[in-house]
């Protein structure tokens, strides 16, 4: 049975002082069962971080529907969801990892896992022993660990980024360009990753713009040819 | 999800004259901005509706003059609504329109489920009392009588906002704009209310003492699940605080949404602007 079921999404800016319209994406469609493992492709600009940030609400979805089988609510529209709907499913079952890290200022990597824990009320004490077991099985190093993030390298950040979004071991992962910019060795590491939350049964979305990198562990691959092309005159608008 | 607000707002209106021929008919009112030409009437909020749910913080984000400290000073019965219902999920209180209570019963609300930190410390605190004497002043109000408890807890607040013990005798008209706006957070803590009002608290503040007392008001969130709302025109302030945005704009409220689409996806032609920096 499908977890996440996108259907004729499509989607839309409008840039009040340019007077502009653009259609970023429109008649989408994909569906993944649970633990199944889908990678976006497509060029630049084609909208597919439209369509993540669009299923975790960062963008609000105009057309279509999300539909995700939720444990706490069953069957929903994530695209008509309410404010607080959403922010139950993002703090308990749907996980989102950008290539950048987008955290809080003055808070240590091991306060950053914490609190996600906390915010799924799990005691304080778990928290605390669950946020190490994490920062180990991602390999951060040991003096990292009370240390802000800012400073990070680009892997480091990332690996962080990922032990957030995890911890809380998430039915639904959305994965944008996760490895994008990272050394060989790094992107390595993060396909183990992957592999093993695939191999816990997590659900995922995945942007790759190096998918051959995935081989062997995307379970379909969603083609944003396949889609109609967007209205490519007014699409160069945002870029640059 | 069924989920009851600790707090829901219905259309409350907060005009400041009495309005003329000219723009008493909502439907058909011209204002400049929020304000009559012919009468001089300020419709300061207009059709405020919101709800505020247990545990979380709710950001206002307004330009100066959107209405912001007014619909504050309402909600904290400062200043009387024109029109308007709100009403507290409480087993006292439940089903009771609380613009519409007794001030006796308003001023109850105020002790025990309210806490407020002003714009201005000035309003919030008394300048010539001690600290701790302004702490004592709204545990007393809340029906505290032991003074070793009140003592006990009062000085917990301090040390939890940071404000060092031997400094508790001193008057707040000594203390640097930071420090006061951390004894008003104590202050409005010290009863312990389910609901706090938190209006600009870090404008005028140091970049540094900011990041300060932002930290705390998340701290304070994270450890008591006091539901809060929190007013600024700073887009930085309301990124950091609030799961949840308002954004208002000449009285009333134009757009609403997750404090991340907010700030990524914007609607309106006004938050566009905001958030672009625009303005
Ligand atoms: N917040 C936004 N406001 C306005 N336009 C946007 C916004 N986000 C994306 N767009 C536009 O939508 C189109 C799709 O962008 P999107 O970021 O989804 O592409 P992408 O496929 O992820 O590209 P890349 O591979 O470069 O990351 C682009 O034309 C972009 O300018
Ligand atoms: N007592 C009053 N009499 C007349 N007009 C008033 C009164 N108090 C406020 N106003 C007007 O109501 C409007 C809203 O003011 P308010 O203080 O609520 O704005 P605000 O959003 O808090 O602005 P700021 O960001 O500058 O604090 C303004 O136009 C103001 O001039
Ligand atoms: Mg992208
Ligand atoms: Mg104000
Ligand atoms: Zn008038």
């Amino acid at each position: 049975m499908a977890l996440l079921e996108v259907k004729n999404f499509g989607k839309q800016f409008t840039i009040h002082h340019l007077g502009k319209t653009m259609q970023a994406v429109e008649n989408i469609h994909f569906s993944l069962d649970k633990g199944e493992f889908i990678g976006i492709v497509g060029k630049s600009g084609s909208g597919k971080s439209t369509i993540l940030k669009s299923i975790y609400r960062t963008y609000l979805p105009d057309t279509g529907n999300i539909v995700y089988d939720s444990n706490r609510f069953g069957k929903i529209d994530l695209a008509k969801v309410t404010e607080r709907e959403m922010l139950y499913l993002r703090k308990h079952e749907i996980g989102y990892v950008s290539q950048f890290l987008n955290v809080m200022p003055r808070t240590t990597s091991r306060q950053l896992i914490e609190k996600a824990l906390l915010e799924m009320e799990e005691p304080a004490t778990i928290a605390k022993t669950e946020a190490e077991k994490a920062l180990k099985h991602f390999e951060l190093d040991r003096k990292l660990w009370d240390a802000y993030p800012n400073t990070f390298s680009g892997g480091e950040k990332l690996r962080l980024n990922i032990a957030i979004a995890t911890v809380k071991k998430p039915r639904l992962l959305l994965l944008d360009e996760p490895t994008a910019s990272l050394d060989q060795q790094s992107k390595v590491k993060v396909r183990e990753i992957i592999e093993k939350l695939k191999a816990d049964g997590t659900t995922l979305v995945g942007i790759f713009h190096d998918i051959e990198f995935m081989d062997g562990l995307c379970d379909k691959v969603y083609d944003m040819k396949s889609s109609p092309v967007p209205l490519q005159e007014e699409g160069v608008l945002c870029e640059g | 999800m069924h989920e009851q607000p600790i707090l829901c707002v219905r259309n409350l209106n907060k005009q400041f004259g009495g309005g003329c021929q000219d723009c008493r008919e909502t439907s058909t009112r011209k204002l400049e901005r929020n304000y009559c030409s012919t009468c001089g009437t300020v419709y300061a909020c207009q059709d405020i509706s919101l709800e505020l749910f247990p545990g979380e913080i709710l950001g206002i984000v307004g330009e100066s003059g959107s209405g912001k400290s007014t619909m504050m000073q309402c909600l904290y019965f400062d200043e009387p609504v024109t029109s308007g219902d709100a009403y507290i999920h409480d087993v006292e209180l439940e089903g009771q329109n609380v613009f519409n209570l007794s001030s006796q019963k308003k001023r109850y609300i105020r002790n025990h489920k309210y806490g407020m930190v002003y714009q201005n410390p000035v309003k919030g605190l008394k300048m010539n009392f001690s600290t701790m004497g302004n702490i004592a002043e709204k545990q007393i109000a809340a029906g505290n009588r032991n003074v070793t408890t009140m003592e006990r807890t009062g000085s917990e607040l301090l040390e939890n906002v940071h404000i060092p013990l031997f400094r508790a005798k001193e008057e707040p008209r000594n203390f640097s704009g930071g420090m006061q706006q951390r004894v008003q957070i104590a202050k409005a803590l010290s009863n312990n209310p389910p609901i706090l009002f938190l209006d600009e608290v870090t404008t005028g503040l140091d970049l540094s003492v900011q990041a300060n007392v932002l930290d705390l008001i998340k701290r304070i969130q994270r450890e008591s699940g006091i539901s809060m709302i929190v007013v600024s025109h700073d887009l930085a302030v309301i990124r950091m605080l609030a799961d949840r945005t308002i954004v208002m704009l000449n009285g009333a409220i134009i757009e609403q949404g997750l404090t991340d689409q907010i700030m990524e996806d914007p609607q309106h032609a006004y938050t566009q602007r905001l958030v672009y920096s625009l303005l």
